[in-house]
């Protein structure tokens, strides 16, 4: 477990690290976005776009484009857990992702020791899918569904 | 509760993998859809105004970005204190996601969750003894899981038929 830590941020200046901040901010919804940007961030629109290219092809950022909420569209999601005893978590994890609804799925040092994430197209799957995951494993499947989210994204330090 | 037109599903679809990395990408959105720049713009503003779409933005490759440590907080705090200092939370540089959920007593106290990152554990628990304080008197347990396995992880899309 003594991997060697990636060296991408090591090879970020403050540029890099000022875009990288900025861009998961909403992008102006105008003609010429990088210009716009670029004015902010004290550089060239063409800087800034192959910057922001690099960012992507280092895995960097993995994606830049609309972040859609899939609740806004009627979707759900709902984070769920599940306390699974030790000698069946293996099968448990197999009954698990064999739901199409399980978009994550995590094993956690706790007792509720197995975290997953439920997506649906409409609330009221998302009862029934724990209630058809709870009687396939046997497991209780708690249900934590978000109330509110304080968003305001992750920097890097500068 | 919001069916989506065609027209928006369709420029959803063009380009939920990623917008063109160009000077002029809403203009190369309408070039591949056969609309015009107008028409993308004012859909994008229209869907970003009803919510559908949260921003245009890039999403960051924590493990790239040298966070590879990282740890799900969770915290008991007051409910008449919780939205105001969820709000502080999340503001944190080193806080990715932060969410009051309701407590499953009485196994599951916790009401707001906190994903916390660091390069190491270590920078994640003193990242979590930082959240501790501003907390204060207002939490009255907290814990913190680690994740010791990925189990599964698919993307979230946009599926390609209107289901």
């Amino acid at each position: 477990m003594t991997a060697k830590p990636s060296t991408a941020i090591e090879v970020l200046d403050d540029l890099d690290r000022a875009i990288i901040n900025r861009l998961q901010l909403p992008l102006p919804i105008e003609p010429r976005p990088f210009a716009a940007v670029g004015l902010e961030l004290g550089c060239s629109e063409a800087e800034l776009i192959a910057r922001t290219k690099t960012l992507l092809e280092t895995a960097a950022l993995t994606r830049f484009g609309p972040f859609i909420d899939a609740e806004a569209l009627g979707g759900a999601f709902c984070l769920c857990a599940m306390a699974v005893p030790a000698e069946r978590f293996d099968a448990v994890v197999e009954i698990v992702n064999g739901f199409e609804e399980v978009a994550h799925n995590y094993e956690r040092d706790h007792a509720l020791n197995m975290w997953f994430v439920l997506a649906t197209d409409d609330p009221g799957t998302i009862a029934r899918v724990a209630q058809r995951i709870e009687d396939a494993t046997g497991c209780e499947v708690l249900l934590f569904p978000k109330e509110r989210e304080y968003f305001i994204g992750f920097k890097v330090a500068a | 509760m919001n069916a989506l037109s065609a027209q928006d599903r369709d420029l959803i679809l063009a380009t939920q993998a990623g917008l063109p990395l160009c000077a002029e990408p809403f203009a190369a959105v309408a070039m591949t859809m056969g609309t015009s720049e107008q028409d993308v713009l004012s859909r994008f503003q229209t869907l970003i105004g009803s919510g559908v779409i949260r921003r245009i933005a890039a999403a960051p490759n924590h493990y790239k970005l040298g966070m590879i440590a990282n740890g799900m907080s969770v915290w008991d705090v007051d409910d008449a204190a919780v939205d105001k200092l969820g709000q502080i939370i999340g503001e944190l540089d080193f806080v990715s996601h932060c969410y009051r959920r309701p407590r499953a007593l009485p196994l599951w106290p916790y009401n707001l969750f906190a994903m916390l990152h660091g390069t190491s554990r270590a920078e994640v628990e003193d990242k979590r003894t930082q959240v501790a304080q501003i907390l204060g008197s207002a939490c009255r347990a907290s814990d913190i899981l680690y994740s010791k396995r990925i189990l599964k992880k698919t993307g979230v899309r946009l599926s390609k038929r209107g289901d």
